[in-house]
């Protein structure tokens, strides 16, 4: 899990990028990588028309130049979002790469992340199948989804953890799990689960409190100032965090 | 790690924010919802949240949220304010109101000893009444189970869930109220000819609930509760503001509109209400007529 590996509450992955704790630094490049991965490759597939094959080596080839290069360490978080800097050097990454036209030269066969393509491809597909999609909406959507789909995983761990199962299942249930976009009544979850409406109420409310927190905490991470972050809470949210 | 699809990630984007109210027991059945005692997560108080039950009937949602709007527009201390309104996460229509702490009308009066005091406490009854009145609202569903008296004695009528404002379109063959409070014209659901006076009838019944017990109601008293709830609205009194003034007027021993008094009756209120000066002029006379005769000696 991310926060087993990497301490993410209040501690800037961005800011631990340019920091002299190596170890720390190897961490935050994990988590880094992680949350942005997908979509990087989804990206590279639309805005590129990188075919699979190639998206994968780019996606590597792109993660391990940064790390070794340690580039991302140069955000300046007055000038634009992290997300934006990414991309720009993704950009930036794929022009160079492109000029040299070698395949070989890109991540030189460096396999460096364990990469869930076949799911990146069907994120690829449904962004491609959307008209009014573009790339940089695309990269904007995969990275809102790997943020919370991380923070969904945390919630399940931590609820797990101290007994609340019923609370989390009442969560997937009426707000993950609906397929056909028919939600089901408060009443007959609560019958199903043995609680009442009320307590179905009140534990949906307490458990989108608390993905939100997760999703806040990672966001603090991923953000390179202050102003960044409230400005991505409110986009992610809709609302200033306290 | 299971990856969100796209639908919940809308979904958890624009979840509604309900969780601002974390909802515990239940402390009232309204007419159209329930009433939940609720903590207010943004402003960290507690506050009343009624829920409207049955979501699914338009009718009735459409009647719960113009109970909101007439409730909000009534702004005076005799009714519960409205804070706010809304959906919860799962679609149920809200509204936020003061938590109102004290007891009902019919369990409160069990406390008050003196016909006086019931008197007084239906005049500041009527008070919120009178006001909804003047700002083109009627109640409808006037009765005990509806007025809360707070710890202080405050008056605060509740459940506007049937309030209707003047002018509104009629609602043909609708039957709303509570038998024993209900005017006759309500009972035959004739909406359209459902006016202020419905609510005098109602508080014609709620002051007989009030005064009635052991001995006898006076007779002035009487004949403003059977004008009241007179059949015809043309009977009653044309206001809930002079049905008020003549409750007070008996309180002061006044000669009330509703009641005609005989001769002998009147003289008798009189020599009640002036009790004390009458028993001096009396005492005087009768020290006068006593030193007369024994200066006649």
């Amino acid at each position: 899990m991310a926060e087993d590996r990497f301490p993410v509450t209040r501690i800037s992955v961005v800011a631990a990028l340019a920091g002299t704790d190596a170890e720390l630094r190897e961490a935050a490049w994990e988590a880094l990588a992680r949350a942005y991965w997908r979509p990087v490759y989804v990206y590279l597939r639309f805005r590129f028309g990188a075919s699979h094959e190639d998206a994968e080596d780019l996606v590597q080839g792109f993660f391990a130049r940064a790390h070794a290069s340690g580039y991302l360490a140069d955000f300046d978080p007055t000038r634009a979002r992290f997300r934006t800097y990414l991309r720009l050097c993704l950009d930036r990454f794929v022009s160079k790469e492109r000029a040299a036209a070698s395949r070989q030269k890109r991540g030189g066969g460096l396999t460096i992340l364990p990469l869930d393509l076949a799911g990146a491809d069907r994120d690829f597909a449904r962004a491609a199948a959307d008209p009014a999609a573009d790339p940089e909406l695309a990269f904007q959507k995969e990275w809102v989804r790997a943020l919370f789909s991380e923070s969904v995983e945390a919630l399940r761990a931590r609820s797990t953890r101290t007994g609340r199962g019923t609370a989390f299942a009442l969560f997937v249930a009426y707000d993950l799990d609906v397929p056909d976009g028919t939600r089901p009544t408060y009443d007959s979850l609560g019958r199903k689960h043995g609680v009442s409406v009320t307590q179905v109420t009140n534990h949906l409310a307490a458990m989108r409190r608390e993905f939100r927190r997760e999703v806040l905490e990672r966001l603090r991470t991923m953000t390179g100032s202050e102003a960044e972050f409230r400005a991505e809470a409110r986009e992610l949210l809709g609302w200033d965090p306290a | 790690m299971s990856l969100l699809s796209d639908r919940a990630l809308d979904h958890l984007r624009d979840v509604p924010d309900g969780e601002r109210y974390r909802l515990h027991e239940p402390v009232g059945q309204g007419g159209m919802g329930t009433v939940y005692r609720a903590h207010d997560a943004e402003l960290d108080r507690e506050v009343a949240l009624k829920v409207l039950r049955g979501e699914g009937d338009t009718e009735l949602a459409a009647r719960f949220r113009e109970e909101a709007r007439i409730v909000a527009r009534l702004e005076h201390p005799g009714i519960v304010p409205v804070h706010d309104a809304g959906r919860l996460p799962d679609g149920r229509s809200f509204y936020a109101m003061t938590l109102v702490r004290g007891e009902r009308l019919d369990a409160h009066l069990t406390g008050l000893s003196t016909l006086g005091e019931r008197l007084r406490l239906f005049q500041r009854i009527a008070e919120p009444v009178a006001f909804a009145h003047d700002r083109g609202v009627i109640h409808r569903d006037l009765k005990p189970a509806n007025i809360m008296v707070g710890p202080f004695g405050e008056v605060l009528v509740m459940d506007w869930g049937m309030a209707k404002v003047a002018g509104a379109l009629p609602e043909p063959g609708m039957v709303l109220g509570t038998a024993g409070f209900m005017a006759p014209e309500q009972e035959i659901g004739d909406s359209g000819s459902v006016d202020h006076r419905a609510d005098v009838f109602a508080l014609g019944a709620i002051l007989r609930a009030m005064i009635v017990g052991p001995g006898s109601v006076p007779r002035p008293l009487a004949a403003i509760m059977d004008r009241a709830m007179a059949q015809s609205p043309d009977q009653r009194y044309s206001s809930v503001t002079a049905l008020a003034a003549d409750v007070g007027r008996f309180l002061d021993g006044e000669p009330v509109e509703a009641y005609p008094e005989p001769v002998w009756e009147r003289l008798r209120r009189l020599a009640l209400r002036h009790r004390t000066p009458l028993v001096l002029v009396l005492a005087y006379l009768v020290m006068r007529l006593l030193l007369l005769l024994l200066a006649g000696r």
